[in-house]
């Protein structure tokens, strides 16, 4: 089974908690580049919520110090202790869901903690679990 | 057999003060006599880093103040330097684990130098230094072990039983000097083999731990027997232990601009490469079907371009046969990932017949040179020269020249099973290529004799052999004793210039110009021509001063690049260059500017040659199988091209003329260009018309230093 965080944008309605909370949760700052769920302005009051699927694992198959692994709960992890900051898994994921705050040392991503679906007004994101191999 | 690190009998250890690098540099070397079992540092003075700027330069001037100019490759003051560069480490810009080896060469008297991928570099680098000079010579077979996280240099006498042929030394090393299973990454050896010990094409293996295989991958400082120099010294191996590489190992000046210009390539490459080169995929050996197509893969000792054959060697037989879907970059970062490998298998000769192995490779060079160069289009054959290659220490350039030209000499009847101890070198008998190398690993006759090189073979076949003098040396493809690289040359004449107007001998890595010149027609005079070999030998020198890899400079390209007026050039990558360089070490760099820090080192480079003795117009003058046909047969392969050009070129008819009188012909028109395009670039690089740089030149780019002036006003007075 594979653990992730499902979005929907069509009841996202841009007011940033789930940025805030995530980026306060794990770089103790409220700050938007520093939050693993992003969430895009399309203008006309459309978002798009971008985190990681865990389930492409471009980014599992490209690390050169395979730093990056898979949970038993199916969460694609980074070991920060083994990354040499390389950048390659920021570059391989297709959906920009793998990030790095520029300086820093390490990437980071969305480990499907659930905690910016706790504090969601809307209801727009949820933890749920997915076959391998399943259609997200 | 398995050995522990306490079989290791200690001869000396030394402890050094630990040393960051700052904005990429150390700004110290280390010297090893490993015949005194001494180990110093040295300071590393801004002067130096001025005008040396770091790897290769810093290379070639520890070098320069180790030997004499009488010194020979197998005297103890002759030195291994490997240097590593001011953005050597880095894991953000692709390309960036090189280290660059210098020596002076067992093939060509003079400085050798070979740019090298695995983690050796980078790891001795974070020990806190910029290169690492080995000297002198040690009584016994020693090991010696940097310890980069502890400061510390242990030289062991080797333990008896201790592997040689690097697949099983390298692995031997890497399992006893690891903390433990898991930091098998953290270890890498440098090491040659068997066939280095009894040839002057040894080369050193320079390992990574490649933890998805679990065992030990090779990359290859090839040219010029390094590896040679390297036994001589009775280093069996090197090996380093480093952990805790980070995103800025090297302390950058502006570490947000290291990242932000490498992820710009790491997406442009993981966005074009499949549209492009294929590199991810297929590494360099992507050039077969395209150099084959052009009449450029080299074929029968470089007499022909093509061969019927030639796809059963392509890139997509190669792509089967390479474990698909690992990252097989040779250091961390590189998403160009060229570095490929051929996993289990099965070897059918030599001593190890029936082992299976990982063959890392065979990237174009080894396709190309111990492939369609013998003759040989069976990729297994190809896999197991290159296996043996690698795991005896020997370059396969060198390799594949040597035997090729054996292969022809016995075509012509120099040869036979007599004078070849029995081993038959037809074309296309791979079988007798491997017998060659494992006679060469068990210093057998034949094989040593070959390992000496074609220029010492073109000579000895005529004193010995009654061959003939003219012809063996218009077919040993050298130049100074070093051995023609994988590309056919004689249709491209400014590709003649990019082979042997170099400094160490006929690598393509100073300048490959086949598709500018011949295919594309843009450089169509001699100043042109002269230009680019001016410009290009200057811009791929610097990639040696930092620690870079070439690869990812014009084997990937922005998808607008063909929009610029000087597409070769690359622009946007050159720009990235600088931005590399200014993020790292802070201070601001423009393309001039690294033009100006090149043209320091290989100005430098040129005058050591004059040092040695060398360095005159005539070393730079290619065999004639590199410029034009020598046999009659080669000429009727091309015949429509050389007669067409005769009429169009050389404005004579050649109707009614005798294939004799139209090589003649040819030939006189060709050296005569030859001699044209040497006035062109002497004098564009600010050399003397005898290949000398002079004295205001040297004046002129920063590198007028009282020792470098004194060689070359003594070369220019007639006095040395």
């Amino acid at each position: 089974m594979i653990k992730y965080l499902k979005t929907d944008d069509s009841k996202c309605v841009g007011c940033m908690t789930c940025a805030s909370v995530c980026s306060r949760l794990y770089f103790k700052q409220d700050n938007p580049a520093r939050s693993a769920i992003q969430v895009l302005d399309r203008g006309n009051n459309e978002f798009h919520l971008i985190a990681c699927d865990q389930e492409c694992r471009k980014c599992v198959a490209e690390c050169p110090v395979q730093a990056i692994r898979v949970t038993a709960a199916g969460v694609v992890m980074i070991d920060k202790k083994l990354c040499v900051g390389c950048l390659a898994c920021v570059a391989v994921c297709p959906i920009g869901a793998m990030r790095y705050y520029p300086g820093d040392s390490t990437t980071f991503k969305c480990v499907a903690c659930g905690a910016c679906a706790k504090e969601c007004p809307k209801q727009a994101l949820e933890i749920v679990k997915k076959e391998e191999g399943a259609a997200s | 057999m398995s050995v522990k690190k306490e079989d290791f009998k200690l001869l000396s250890e030394t402890r050094f003060a630990p040393k960051a690098i700052e904005r990429g540099y150390a700004m110290r070397t280390m010297h090893v006599d490993v015949g005194t079992a001494k180990a110093t540092e040295k300071p590393v003075s801004e002067d130096m880093k001025k005008r040396f700027t770091g790897g290769k330069g810093f290379g070639l001037k520890l070098l320069w103040d180790a030997v004499k100019p009488t010194t020979k490759w197998n005297d103890p003051e002759n030195e291994i330097v490997i240097g590593m560069g001011p953005i050597c480490g880095n894991t953000n810009y692709p390309g960036s684990g090189k280290s660059l080896v210098v020596s002076i060469s067992p093939l060509t008297g003079i400085p050798i130098d070979s740019n090298v991928g695995g983690y050796f570099g980078p790891y001795f680098k974070f020990g806190g230094w910029d290169a690492l000079e080995l000297q002198g010579k040690a009584a016994k077979d020693v090991v010696l072990f940097f310890d980069s996280n502890e400061g510390t240099v242990q030289i062991f006498e080797a333990p008896a039983g201790l592997g040689v042929d690097t697949h099983v030394l390298a692995e031997e090393l890497t399992v006893a000097f690891a903390a433990n299973e898991a930091e098998r990454q953290n270890v890498s050896v440098v090491s040659a083999g068997s066939a280095a010990e009894h040839s002057f094409i040894g080369l050193l293996n320079f390992s990574l731990w490649d933890k998805r295989r679990g065992g030990v991958r090779v990359k290859q400082a090839g040219r010029g027997g390094i590896g040679t120099v390297l036994r001589d010294k009775r280093i069996k191996a090197l090996v380093v232990r480093y952990k805790g590489v980070v995103q800025d190992s090297n302390k950058a000046a502006d570490p947000a601009l290291v990242q932000r210009t490498g992820l710009k390539l790491h997406r442009e490459i993981i966005k074009n490469d499949d549209k492009q080169c294929k590199m991810r995929r297929q590494g360099t050996a992507h050039l077969m079907e395209v150099m084959n197509d052009y009449d450029l893969l080299p074929t029968n000792n470089h007499k022909y371009g093509r061969h019927e054959k030639g796809n059963e060697l392509a890139s997509w037989v190669w792509e089967k046969y390479f474990t698909q879907g690992l990252p097989d970059g040779c250091w961390f970062g590189c998403t160009m990932a060229c570095a490929h490998a051929v996993d289990g298998f099965e070897l059918k000769t030599g001593p190890y017949k029936g082992h299976k192995v990982c063959v890392d490779g065979p990237e174009y060079e080894t396709a190309a040179g111990c492939g369609s160069n013998l003759g040989v289009f069976d990729p297994e054959g190809v896999l197991e020269i290159n296996f043996y290659c690698d795991t005896y220490g020997v370059d396969t350039i060198s390799f594949g020249t040597i035997t090729s030209f054996l292969m022809e000499c016995q075509e012509l009847g120099v040869l036979n099973r007599e004078r070849t101890d029995g081993i038959d070198l037809s074309w296309g008998n791979w079988k007798g290529a491997c017998e060659v190398l494992h006679s060469m690993s068990r210093g057998e006759r034949f094989g040593s004799l070959a390992g000496k090189g074609v220029k010492f073979l073109s000579e000895y076949f005529a004193k010995e052999y009654g061959a003939d003098p003219a012809l063996m040396k218009d077919i040993a493809l050298h130049g100074k004793g070093l051995e023609q690289s994988e590309y056919i040359s004689k249709e491209s004449l400014a590709q003649q210039g990019g082979y042997y107007m170099t400094n160490k001998g006929p690598q393509h890595d100073e300048a490959w110009l086949i598709f500018m010149d011949m295919v594309n027609n843009r450089i169509p005079t001699f100043e042109n021509k002269a230009e680019a070999l001016h410009y290009f030998p200057m811009f791929r020198t610097w990639f040696g001063l930092q620690g870079l890899c070439k690869l990812p400079w014009n084997d990937v390209e922005p998808a607008d690049n063909a929009k610029h007026p000087e597409p070769n050039k690359v622009p946007e990558h050159v720009q990235n260059y600088c931005d590399m360089y200014t993020a790292i070490t802070g201070e601001k760099l423009d393309p001039p500017g690294l033009i100006r820090q090149s043209e320091r080192v290989y100005n430098f480079q040129r005058a050591f040659n004059v040092r040695m003795g060398k360095g005159r117009r005539e070393d730079d003058w290619p065999p004639y199988r590199a410029m034009g046909p020598v046999l009659e047969d080669e000429y009727l392969a091309r015949e429509e091209r050389y007669d067409k050009q005769m009429k169009e070129k050389i404005g004579v008819d050649p109707a009614g003329k005798s294939v004799a009188e139209r090589m003649r012909i040819t030939r006189e028109y060709r050296t005569k260009q030859y001699e044209s395009l040497l006035d062109a670039v002497f004098r564009r690089r600010g050399w003397t018309m005898d290949g000398c740089p002079r004295p205001e030149h040297l004046k002129d780019i920063g590198m007028d230093l009282p020792e470098v002036l004194e060689v070359v006003n003594a070369r220019i007075a007639g006095r040395a």
